[in-house]
């Protein structure tokens, strides 16, 4: 293992972070200041409460998983398809290093970013409701899976996508109906029945379920299950990267 | 003792069909400076990518070293510096942030004293840093030897180091390359600048269509393959070259000022006395004579033609 060489790349991947601190967290707090605007205000007023939580709270492990699965996909991607579309992957191919190497230095610091970005938006919700957190090491287990999971995902977007458009391309048409179909702004108990069976095909759902259950104990699906979930979605995705580079697709002519 | 980078029948046929290389081998001693002279699309830059890692061989071997590209890679890789052709180069970052993360990807340990070393040598170090887009052409590419440095290789690859380079920085670059091999380094360079292999080159290997037609000392090259010239300029000027020095085969320069005569260095005799009494024979008076050995970009138009008919 060239330890040397992971810690290269995440490292100089984290200066990238660094330099544009400011874009990093001010969106993601922006953002999530409007959604308590519009969400927690305008439709808490006619929701109040969620199975004993108030809708402000209710929609907090939501929102998080949100920035961090849109964060992690976007950092990944970028991070992988920036040097493929500047060419300084002449470099990672030409170095001695191998492909878990690769992964590891790149997804690991999308990871960190999107693990930061979750931890701002936390801070900055707690600005706005009142926040237990019943279970805070599953809690931070589970975003750090998410974080790690969806930043795979994310890269392998990157190491696809040929241009630009493709790299929008995944994360708006398929991750974010997803995302906002997965419970992020309401418990899927609220569905009319039909709408709750096809709900459970989508894998965010035990995402958001199992990040909310480490909130408040309560959840749409055992929590079993959403850890089962989020490790077949890890390994998934692990064992295409894995493909990836064994067959040098898109990267090694 | 066993050559550093040691290619055997390296094959490599493209997805889309396209065969770049079509069985090279090539022999390469350490400490020695290789010019691979090619026109475009001859397959110099595949040949570098393949023996890089960035392109895989359809078949045929690769040792750098003794070690296997490709049952070896770390070992392999990890003592070959790369300066691509294109300016790969992060726009945002820093000089040296980039340096350090090359370093850094070949595994060796944090080194900044030698990293300061390399960025004098090559004039960087007074824009360590600068963000790389605000640097100039030149400055550019030498961030690409820097990198490629970084990593104390034993053998560099430079893949047209001075394509779109001006005249000074290209006098520059050809100094970087001989303090390069003061120290012992391995130096391949692809070029279709003749003058450039011709400068700074022990050997000279000349590719094209995907194989190596041929690789030679640059002097035995230029030796074996060599015309030279011989032009005499003229007190008085001829209308013609006459009749009594046919036998010569003499051209006349423009406005019967100068005669050239073409011999072959090999031969025993060249003939230059039997052509200067035949002159003075015939009253013409010399003013000055010139001799001017053939270039290798006669002799390299000359082979690729042959490669072609």
């Amino acid at each position: 293992m060239n330890f040397r060489a992971v810690w290269a790349i995440y490292r100089y991947e984290m200066t990238r972070f660094f330099r544009t601190l400011m874009q990093s967290f001010i969106s993601p707090v922006i953002s999530t200041s409007l959604y308590f605007v519009v969400f927690g205000t305008a439709i808490g007023s006619r929701i109040q409460e969620v199975e004993g939580v108030s809708y402000g709270a209710f929609i907090v492990p939501g929102l998080i998983m949100l920035s961090v699965i849109m964060q992690s996909i976007s950092n990944a991607s970028f991070g992988i398809y920036f040097p493929k579309f500047i060419g300084t992957i002449y470099e990672l191919l030409s170095a001695p290093i191998n492909f878990l190497e690769i992964v590891i230095g790149y997804v690991g610091a999308a990871a960190t970013k999107s693990l930061f970005i979750g931890l701002v938006i936390l801070g900055t919700a707690s600005l706005f409701v009142d926040l237990t957190i019943a279970h805070p090491f599953a809690m931070i287990a589970f975003l750090v899976l998410t974080c790690v999971s969806f930043a795979l995902m994310g890269f392998i977007i990157g190491i696809w996508a040929g241009n630009f458009e493709q790299l929008q391309l995944v994360p708006l048409l398929i991750v974010t109906p997803l995302v906002f179909l997965g419970g992020s702004f309401y418990s899927i108990s609220m569905l009319p029945d039909i709408w709750q069976t096809i709900t459970l095909f989508n894998p965010v759902v035990y995402l958001i379920s199992g990040f909310r259950w480490a909130f408040f104990d309560m959840a749409d699906v055992p929590i079993g299950i959403s850890l089962l979930a989020i490790a077949a979605f890890t390994g998934l995705c692990l064992a295409i990267v894995w493909l990836i580079f064994r067959t040098g697709w898109r990267i090694r002519a | 003792m066993a050559p550093i980078l040691r290619i055997t029948d390296l094959k490599k046929t493209y997805d889309g069909g396209f065969e770049a290389l079509k069985g090279v081998s090539l022999d390469i001693e350490e400490g020695e400076i290789l010019a691979l002279l090619g026109p475009n699309g001859a397959g110099k830059t595949t040949l570098i990518s393949t023996v890089c890692g960035i392109t895989v061989p359809t078949s045929g071997t690769v040792t750098v070293g003794g070690h296997d590209i490709i049952t070896d890679y770390r070992a392999a890789r990890s003592q070959i510096g790369l300066v691509p052709q294109e300016i790969n180069l992060e726009p945002f970052e820093k000089v040296w942030n980039t340096v350090r993360l090359t370093r850094g990807m070949f595994g060796k340990k944090r080194d900044d004293a030698l990293l300061e070393d390399i960025l004098r040598r090559l004039s960087l170090w007074d824009k360590k840093d600068t963000r790389i887009k605000e640097l100039s052409g030149g400055m550019k590419r030498r961030v690409l030897i820097a990198k490629a440095l970084s990593h104390e290789p034993r053998v560099l690859f430079l893949d047209e180091p001075t394509a779109g380079v001006d005249v000074e920085l290209r006098k520059d670059m050809w100094e970087i390359v001989a303090e390069l091999k003061k120290q012992g380094v391995t130096i391949i360079l692809t070029t279709h600048y003749i003058e450039e292999a011709e400068a700074i080159s022990d050997r000279v290997g000349v590719i094209n269509g995907g194989q190596l037609l041929l690789v030679e000392e640059k002097k035995a090259l230029m030796e074996r393959m060599g015309q030279k010239q011989l032009t005499i300029e003229l007190r008085e000027p001829l209308s013609a070259v006459p009749e009594a020095l046919a036998e010569f085969d003499l051209e006349l320069g423009e406005e019967g000022q100068t005669l050239t005569y073409s011999y072959d260095t090999r031969k025993e005799r060249t003939g230059i006395t039997t052509l200067l009494s035949a002159l003075s024979d015939n009253g013409i008076v010399l003013r000055d004579l010139v001799t001017r050995q053939s270039s290798l970009e006669e002799i390299f138009v000359g082979l690729v033609k042959e490669g072609a008919a």
